[in-house]
C-alpha cells in the first residue's frame, strides 16, 4: 500500500497556512512558534509525544481554542483567503468547513438521526427529504447505511465504540467540510474498529483534506500524504520537521525524528 | 459505615458501645414512632370522609359539609400561576449559572448570594412582601394572581437549584462536540443541554410544587380566604392547606373535614414526593451506566 | 453579517431573568422596609420593647406596641425546640452512620424525608387534636410553650437529623480506620473522632433548624394559644412573632400595619444572621 492515495494529486495548493503559531494556555506555553503548511487535499499526519502540542495544533485550526479559559494564541493561521483568528471571522462558519473528530467518541444523547440532523438545521431550512437524503448519504460514506439504516431513531448512545466515531465522523461529513481534524480518532477504539475508520479515512481524502494526529506510526506511514513531526523543547511544543511522508521516513532531516522513527513498531 | 469492625478490647468499652447503641437507636426509634403517630392518625380520622363526592362537591356550611372541589381548583390555579412565572425564569437562571457562570463571574456570583438569601426568607415575611407588593402595589388584590405570584417567588431557588445542577451534571463532551460542529450557543444549550437535563428539571420542579402546595403562611394574606369556586384569576380563592387551617382553628366541628382534607394533601404530597424520587433514581443510574 | 445575533439575544434574555430572580431579595427587602417605615418613625424602635402591652388599636395615645412577649414566645418556643431537636437530631445521625445496619439506615432516612415533607399546617392540625389535649389533661389549658416546643421539635429534628447525617458521612474514612486500628471502640471512635470531625456540619445542622424554628408560622399559631403575655409556665399560652403577623395582618391598617412590618424586619434580621453564620461554617468547611 504506497503512501500516498491514487487520486490526481494536484499541485501541492496550500489550503492551510500556519506562520508562527504560538498557543499558550496562562503561563506554560503549549505550542511555540509553529509554521506549517497544509496542502489542499492531503492527509498530513502529526506526530510527536505526548504533550508536545498535538492537540492544541488543532484547536488553534478550528478555533476550539477559544473555550479555553485562559488560553492565547499569537501568529496567523490562514485558511485561503480567511484569517482564522481575526476578530470578525465567522467562527460558526469556520467550524463548519473545518470540522474535528474527538479521541472519545462523543455523539449527543439523542437519535442517531437526530445527531446528524441537528447541526444541518442551524445551516438552512431544508425538507424532510433533503434531510433524509442527506443522513443515508453520509451514513453511507462512513459506511454505517448497511448496519443502521433501519433503525435510526435507536439512542446513539447505544452503539459500539467504532460505530459512534464513524457516526461522529458522519455527522460532521454532513455539513459538507473542506477540512477535517481528527484527533487519535483511533485510539479509543478496539483494533478491528480502528482499521475500519483508518480505511474510512483514506476514503474521505478524496473530498476532504484530512489532519490526523496520531501516536500510531505505522497508521501514520500507512495512511498519509505529509508528515508534521513534533516535539517539545524547553518545555513548550515545537515543529521539528515536516514533509512528505515517504521522503520522512526514508530521509529524516533531524537526527531527533531518525530517532524516533527508529522507535517505530509496525 | 456501620461495617467498619469496630473491635473493643476492654470489656468496659463494649458494655459502653451496648448503651450507646440503644440510646441512639431510641431516638431513631422515637422520631419514627412520632412518624407513624402522626400518620395512623390522621389516617383513621380521616379516611372515613373520602370519597368520591368529597373531592367533586363544594363546600357548605362553612366547610362542615360536602366537599372541596372549588379548594381544589384553587389549589391547582394558584400553583399554575406559581409555575408559569417560576419555570421559564428559573430555568433561564438556572441556565446563566451553570454554562455562562464563568464568563459572568461577578453577575454569576451575585445572583448565587441573591438566591441563597431568598431561600432561607421564612414564609410569612414571603407573606408580608406578597401583600405588600403584588395585593396592594400592583394592585391586585387578595386573589389567585397575588398567591401565585408570592409563591413563585418561594420556589423559584428550589427549581434553580435543581436544574443548574442538572446542566452542570452534562457531560463537557456534548458542548466541545457542538462547538466543534459549529452549533450557536442557543442552539446546544436548547437542543442538546436542556434536554439532557430535563430529569434534574422535572425533579426541581416536583419538589417546588411540594413546598408550594404546602405553603400556608404566604397565601394567607395574598390569595384571599375566600372558599367559593374562582372565576377568573382575580378572584380570591382558598387553597387546600388554608382550608385545613380554616376549618380547624375557625370552625367548630370542623375537624372531620379537616382530617380528610390533610389527608388529601399528604396524598398529593407523597405522589410528588415518589415521583421525584424515582425521576432521579432512574436518572442517576442512567448517568452510572452512561459513565 | 447578521446583527441579532442569537446568541446575544439568548445572553442578555438569561442575564434579564436572573437579574429578576435575583432582585426579588432586594424587592423583599425594600417593601418590608418601605412598610415599616411609619411605625419606625411615628413608634420609634425603642417603644417595641418599652410600651406597656400590645394593643396598637387603642386610643392610649398613639396604640401600644410592645413587643416583649411575642420576642419571649419566639425565643423560647425556638430555644425549647432546638435544645430538644439537636440531640436527638443527631443521636439519629449517628445511628445511622455508626450503628445501624444498612436495610435501617435507609429506612430510616426515608422516614425522615417523609416527615421533613409534612406540610406545617398539617403538623398544627395535628398537634391541635391530639397533643393539645393530652397537655390539656396533665395541666389546662391546653394550647401552650409546651405544645408548641413539642410540635417544633418534630417539625425541626428532620432538618438537623438530614444534614447531620450527610455531615458525618461525609468524615474521612481514613480517621474511622485508623481509630479501629489502634483499637479504639465505636463509641469512642464516634465522640472522639467523628463527632468532633463533623463538628462545622452539625453546628450549620443546628443553626439551619434553629432558622426553621423561628420562622415557623401556621403549626406554632395553631397550639400555642396566642395570649400576648408572658409565660409563667411551660403550660402557659405563648404567642410568637410569627403567629402575632399571621393573626393581626388581615384587619392591621396605618401604624398597626407597619408595626407587624417591623415584626418581619426583625425576623428577617434574625435569620440572616443564622444563615450568614452557617454559610462561614461551610467556608471554613471547605477550606480546612
Amino acid at each position: 500500500m504506497t503512501s500516498s492515495p491514487s487520486h490526481l494529486r494536484l499541485p501541492a495548493v496550500p489550503l492551510i497556512q500556519i506562520e508562527s503559531l504560538s498557543v499558550r494556555y496562562g503561563s506554560k506555553t503549549a505550542l511555540r512558534e509553529v509554521s506549517l503548511t497544509i496542502p489542499h487535499g492531503s492527509i498530513t499526519a502529526v506526530i510527536g509525544p505526548s504533550g508536545c502540542g498535538k492537540s492544541s495544533l488543532l484547536g488553534a485550526l478550528n478555533r476550539l481554542s477559544d473555550l479555553v479559559p485562559g488560553c492565547t494564541v499569537s501568529g496567523t493561521v490562514r485558511f485561503g483567503e480567511l484569517d482564522v483568528h481575526a476578530a470578525d471571522t465567522n467562527v460558526q462558519d469556520l467550524r463548519r468547513r473545518v470540522g474535528m473528530i474527538f479521541q472519545k467518541p462523543n455523539p449527543f444523547p439523542l437519535s442517531i438521526r437526530k445527531n446528524i440532523e441537528l447541526p444541518l438545521r442551524e445551516r438552512a431550512r431544508f425538507s424532510r427529504a433533503q434531510l433524509d437524503e442527506r443522513v443515508e448519504r453520509v451514513l453511507r460514506d462512513v459506511g454505517l447505511w448497511e448496519e443502521l439504516g433501519d433503525r435510526l431513531d435507536d439512542s446513539a448512545l447505544k452503539l459500539s465504540g467504532g460505530q459512534q466515531q464513524r457516526l461522529c465522523i458522519a455527522r460532521a461529513l454532513a455539513l459538507e467540510p473542506e477540512v477535517l481534524l481528527m484527533d487519535e480518532p483511533c485510539s479509543a477504539l478496539d483494533p478491528i474498529s480502528s482499521a475500519t475508520v483508518e480505511d474510512l479515512i483514506v476514503r474521505l481524502s478524496e473530498t476532504c483534506t484530512i489532519v490526523v494526529v496520531t501516536h500510531n506510526l505505522a497508521q501514520a506511514r500507512r495512511i498519509s500524504d505529509e508528515l508534521a513531526f513534533f516535539w517539545v523543547r524547553d518545555d513548550a511544543g515545537v515543529l521539528i520537521e515536516s514533509g512528505s511522508t515517504h521522503r520522512v521516513f526514508r530521509m529524516p532531516h533531524a537526527e531527533l525524528t531518525a530517532a524516533y522513527l527508529q522507535g517505530a513498531r509496525g | 459505615m456501620a461495617d467498619i469492625v469496630f473491635v473493643s478490647r476492654r470489656h468496659s468499652g463494649q458494655r459502653i458501645d451496648r448503651a450507646v447503641q440503644v440510646l441512639v437507636s431510641l431516638a431513631a426509634l422515637g422520631i419514627c414512632a412520632f412518624f407513624f403517630w402522626i400518620v395512623s392518625d390522621l389516617f383513621a380520622h380521616g379516611f372515613g370522609e373520602l370519597s368520591w363526592s368529597f373531592v367533586t362537591e363544594l363546600p357548605r356550611d362553612a366547610g362542615r359539609g360536602g366537599g372541596i372541589a372549588s379548594i381544589l381548583v384553587s389549589t391547582v390555579a394558584i400553583l399554575g400561576v406559581c409555575l408559569s412565572v417560576s419555570l421559564p425564569l428559573g430555568t433561564s437562571a438556572a441556565v446563566l449559572l451553570a454554562e455562562l457562570g464563568a464568563r459572568e463571574d461577578r453577575f454569576a456570583l451575585l445572583v448565587r448570594r441573591c438566591l441563597d438569601v431568598l431561600a432561607g426568607v421564612p414564609s410569612i415575611v414571603f407573606g408580608l412582601f406578597g401583600n405588600a407588593f403584588f395585593c396592594v402595589a400592583l394592585g391586585l388584590g387578595f386573589s389567585i394572581l397575588s398567591g401565585g405570584l408570592t409563591l413563585a417567588c418561594m420556589v423559584l431557588p428550589i427549581l434553580i437549584r435543581s436544574t443548574e445542577e442538572g446542566l452542570r451534571a452534562v457531560p463537557n463532551e456534548y458542548r466541545m462536540a457542538a462547538a466543534a460542529l459549529g452549533m450557536t450557543r442557543s442552539r446546544t444549550i436548547f437542543r442538546v443541554l436542556l434536554p439532557a437535563a430535563v430529569p434534574a428539571l422535572v425533579v426541581g420542579l416536583v419538589l417546588g410544587i411540594g413546598r408550594a402546595v404546602a405553603e400556608t403562611a404566604a397565601l394567607i394574606f395574598t390569595s384571599g380566604y375566600v372558599a367559593r369556586m374562582p372565576t377568573s384569576f382575580l378572584d380570591s380563592g382558598r387553597a387546600l392547606s388554608l382550608h385545613i387551617y380554616d376549618l380547624s382553628m375557625n370552625v367548630p366541628g370542623g375537624e372531620a373535614k379537616a382530617y380528610a382534607s390533610a389527608l388529601v394533601l399528604l396524598a398529593l404530597l407523597l405522589v410528588l414526593g415518589s415521583a421525584a424520587l424515582g425521576i432521579s433514581d432512574r436518572w442517576l443510574q442512567r448517568r452510572m451506566i452512561r459513565i | 453579517m447578521f446583527r441579532f445575533d442569537r446568541d446575544r439575544l439568548l445572553v442578555w434574555w438569561l442575564r434579564i431573568a436572573s437579574g429578576v430572580c435575583a432582585g426579588i431579595v432586594l424587592l423583599i427587602a425594600l417593601f418590608v422596609v418601605r412598610e415599616s417605615l411609619p411605625a419606625l418613625r411615628e413608634v420609634g424602635l425603642g417603644r417595641f420593647v418599652t410600651d406597656a402591652s400590645w394593643h396598637p388599636t387603642s386610643d392610649a395615645g398613639s396604640g401600644l406596641y410592645d413587643l416583649t412577649p411575642m420576642l419571649a414566645g419566639t425565643l423560647l418556643a425556638t430555644f425549647g425546640a432546638v435544645v430538644l431537636a439537636a440531640p436527638l437530631g443527631i443521636a439519629s445521625a449517628v445511628f445511622c452512620q455508626f450503628y445501624a445496619p444498612t436495610w435501617a439506615a435507609q429506612g430510616f432516612r426515608r422516614v425522615v424525608s417523609l416527615l421533613a415533607g409534612i406540610p406545617s399546617v398539617v403538623y398544627g392540625f395535628w398537634g391541635l387534636v391530639v397533643l393539645v389535649p393530652i397537655v390539656r389533661m396533665l395541666a389546662p389549658p391546653g394550647p401552650s410553650l409546651i405544645a408548641g416546643i413539642l410540635i417544633l421539635t418534630i417539625m425541626i429534628v428532620p432538618t438537623v437529623a438530614l444534614i447531620a447525617d450527610s455531615s458525618l458521612g461525609s468524615v474521612p474514612e481514613s480517621y474511622l480506620l485508623g481509630a479501629s486500628a489502634l483499637g479504639m471502640s465505636r463509641t469512642h471512635t464516634v465522640l472522639g473522632v467523628a463527632l468532633p470531625a463533623a463538628s462545622s456540619g452539625l453546628w450549620t445542622s443546628i443553626l439551619l433548624g434553629t432558622g426553621r424554628a423561628i420562622g415557623e408560622t401556621m403549626a406554632i399559631l395553631m397550639v400555642c394559644g396566642n395570649v400576648v403575655a408572658l409565660p409563667d409556665s411551660i403550660f402557659d399560652p405563648v404567642r410568637t412573632l410569627t403567629a402575632n403577623i399571621a393573626l393581626e395582618m388581615a384587619y392591621a391598617m396605618g401604624n398597626h400595619r407597619s408595626a407587624l412590618f417591623v415584626t418581619g424586619l426583625v425576623l428577617l434580621g434574625m435569620i440572616a444572621l443564622l444563615v450568614a453564620g452557617a454559610g462561614r461554617l461551610t467556608e471554613e468547611r471547605r477550606r480546612g
